[in-house]
């Protein structure tokens, strides 16, 4: 009888990348360098400068073929970058808080002149009291300034949406700016696990458009960018503009699940996390989802039905997406790492969440919080209390009317 | 290997040291053993000197939990002037010091018996300036109270710290050399005292 | 146009040269073909008109450097003074574009260019 030889188990399976040691900042110039950008005009900014330095490195050693524009100030980097797009080059930068205020003039110039700029924000609060650490007030300042806006909760994630920014960004019906944001420190300076992808598989993934594909400054084909627009067609430009977001969560959509097929991690707009029979459920972005998915672990183990929803793409809005995972639960939270001051309600997610809901009649008893205000530290036990009034509204029917600030030292109680 | 699915690991030393670092290379060596690894330093206002904190959690599983360690399985203490209500802060009664000092357990044990501080289970002491000083001609203890921290608690295997030792020094092979020479001292010089 | 096209920009860039309704127009108002001030005229602004007196004009230049908007044309057109002085260009004005600033008549050294006042 013929031994038929099996073939060794290793073969069979699909080729799995070697997992590297990265800190966010790192997994976002890797995804530079393997986006093979052309551009980046970037001023220095804790906690963003380790990207920049990393960039700089790669240019020097030979490892990316790139101008690097040596900036006087963030406004310089952003209109340095717009103007590279404008030329058909690919253009990146990247910065963090009072850098991200300075650029913000040239933020709505980027986005209303359709210019494909990637940017990586290391979030950061806001001065002042001047401070360095995270949170996602910077993020939440440049919401409605046209650009798309994908949040990543991990330093696997900084990569992956790094390599499909180009590719929306730069995709015919969008031309749109992207952002990708990455917590600072929590990400930009914290050492993971990261399976990065080869350059020529990124290339592939996100080619390079040839240069004539869109109107560019071009000399031997003259185009006028940066037109004046006066009543009678400004109000057209930006409907224009408000249209191609909209257009834009087809190919945002596509090029999650391409991802997926290609690499075997697909993007959707959100993330539910044991959604399925969730009772209660908290609504967050970033890396903080992961301590929320950390407490619903903690209370699942004790029997509590909790869920939670992380908000990867939060320009455009998944209202739909999200309309859909939180029909059925009894009681809804947001946790905000950022303050709307003076607003209906101060967190500035839970008023989308409001009002994605509000406007298909989906009323839920719901709670606001606010807690890790610049890199105040959430910990598991924090949101497990959060949890905790939520199962309360979920019992009384009724919602917590004004926004409640966690970890707050005050003789009132830490909430206020 | 220490007999639990994840391990928390918290460094204590002075700017300059390297702790920052250490908790970010043993966290490299963790994942090219196939775990899942976080290591993150607490940052502030960064200055040679100034005591400073790094954190590193090892799982099998992926990690969710982003929070800086209250509770530490290990605390390892780079320097020795450290108050010891910081540095044993939270460490669970089951947990390990691995400590850079000229003193014996005995005395370490006395010295947090002074401080009315509870003993951790495990004591391991080295005298890792000492050693710095003869490899590396300056006081920066990280690479030897790695080599401490794994002969005492087997985190991760020693070849695996010094093939990323190698990789941090790519470019000045000399100075990975005289890391990995101080490790390999280290590692066999440290004493472990279960208490 | 038919360069921009040629190079391969879809339609929907280009929208047409005068758009009547939001789908004609190019996107982000880039106007994708040079050129395009030409046909916006700005002449409408004027209130008083420059009159260039050929005979009195030495061809300097002046006014066509100092002209803020371009609009004083150089033309290869000879001319004769009344003196008997030959001219191989002459100096008009394009009175589409010309706004009637006054810069020209203030800058010529012979009071060549006189302010005339539009008549309406």
């Amino acid at each position: 009888m013929a031994v038929v030889e099996e073939k060794p188990r290793e073969e069979q399976l699909p080729t799995r990348k070697k997992k590297i040691a990265a800190t966010g900042s790192d997994a976002a110039a890797y995804a530079v360098r393997d986006a093979d950008v052309d551009v980046v005009a970037v001023y220095p900014i804790t906690p963003q400068a380790p990207i920049a330095e990393n960039i700089a490195q790669m240019i020097a050693d030979g490892e990316l073929d790139a101008e690097l524009i040596h900036v006087e100030s963030e406004h310089s980097a952003m209109s340095a970058a717009v103007a590279a797009a404008a030329t058909g080059a690919r253009s990146f930068t990247a910065t963090s808080s009072q850098g991200l205020e300075l650029m913000h003039e040239i933020l709505y110039i980027a986005s209303s002149l359709r210019q494909p700029v990637v940017m990586a924000l290391a979030t950061r609060a806001l001065s002042a009291p001047i401070n360095i650490w995270n949170d996602y007030a910077d993020a939440m300042g440049m919401r409605d300034t046209s650009w798309i806006m994908i949040f990543s909760e991990n330093v696997q994630e900084v990569y992956d949406n790094l390599v499909q920014a180009f590719r929306i960004a730069e995709h015919p019906d969008v031309l749109l700016p992207v952002v990708v944001t990455l917590d600072g420190y929590i990400l930009s300076h914290t050492t993971e696990a990261l399976e990065p992808l080869d350059r020529e598989e990124v290339l592939s993934f996100a080619p390079k458009r040839p240069r004539g594909y869109r109107p560019v400054l071009d000399p031997d084909h003259p185009v006028t960018i940066g037109v004046l627009g006066a009543p009678n067609w400004y109000q057209e430009v930006k409907v224009q503009q408000a249209l191609a977001m909209r257009e834009s969560r087809r190919v945002i959509e596509e090029t999650g699940k391409e991802f997926g097929k290609r690499y075997g991690r697909e993007y959707g707009f959100i993330e539910p996390y044991y959604m399925d029979d969730a009772e209660v459920a908290i609504v967050t972005l970033g890396a903080t989802s992961s301590l929320v998915k950390a407490a619903v672990n903690r209370l699942r183990e004790q029997g509590v039905k909790a869920g939670m929803v992380k908000i990867r793409v939060f320009r455009p809005f998944p209202a739909e997406e999200l309309a859909k995972v939180l029909e059925n639960v009894n009681a809804l939270g947001v946790l905000d790492r950022a303050v709307s001051f003076g607003g209906a309600l101060e967190g500035p997610l839970a008023m989308e969440v409001l009002s994605t809901l509000a406007v298909r009649g989906i009323t839920k008893p719901f709670i606001s919080f606010i807690h890790g205000l610049g890199g105040r530290d959430i910990f598991v036990k924090d949101v497990v209390e959060m949890y905790q009034k939520l199962l309360e509204a979920a019992k009384s029917g009724k919602s917590v009317t004004r926004t409640l600030f966690y970890g707050v030292k005050s003789r009132k109680g830490h909430i206020i | 290997m220490l007999d639990v699915p994840r391990v928390e690991i918290r460094f204590h030393g002075r700017g300059g040291q390297g702790a920052v670092t250490a908790a970010k290379v043993l966290a490299s060596a963790a994942v090219d053993e196939g775990k899942y690894a976080l290591a993150f330093p607490e940052y502030g206002a960064e200055r040679r000197g100034a005591p400073v904190l790094a954190f590193t959690r090892i799982d099998e599983k992926p990690i969710l939990e982003r929070e800086p360690i209250l509770e530490p399985d290990i605390v390892v203490v780079f320097d020795p002037s450290l108050e010891p209500e910081i540095y044993m802060k939270g460490l669970k009664p089951n947990g390990m010091l691995v400590i850079n000092t000229k003193k014996t357990v005995d005395q370490i044990v006395k010295l947090l018996e002074e401080h009315g501080l509870q003993k951790p289970r495990c004591i391991a002491r080295i005298d890792a300036t000492d050693i710095a000083l003869k490899h590396l001609r300056a006081p920066i203890v990280n690479t030897s109270m790695l080599a401490a921290l794994v002969r005492a608690a087997k985190v991760v295997r020693l070849e695996t710290l010094e093939e990323n030792i190698r990789k941090v020094f790519a470019e000045r092979p000399h100075i990975a050399e005289a890391n990995i020479k101080a490790m390999e001292e280290a590692y066999n010089s440290t004493e472990v005292v279960c208490l | 146009m038919s360069t921009n096209q040629e190079k391969g920009f879809p339609e929907r860039f280009l929208g047409k040269k005068y758009p009547e309704t939001m789908e004609d127009l190019p996107i982000a108002a880039i106007v994708p073909w040079p050129g395009s001030t030409l046909d916006v005229t700005t002449h409408a602004w004027r209130t008083f008109r420059p009159v260039i007196n050929q005979d009195k004009c030495v061809r300097c230049r002046l006014c066509w450097i100092y002209c803020p908007d371009g609009a004083i044309l150089e033309v290869d057109e000879e001319y004769t003074t009344s003196t008997g002085k030959k001219y191989k260009v002459t100096f008009k004005v394009d009175y589409d574009h010309c706004k009637g600033c006054g810069i020209c008549a203030n800058e010529c050294p012979v009071k060549a260019i006189e302010m005339v006042p539009e008549m309406k």
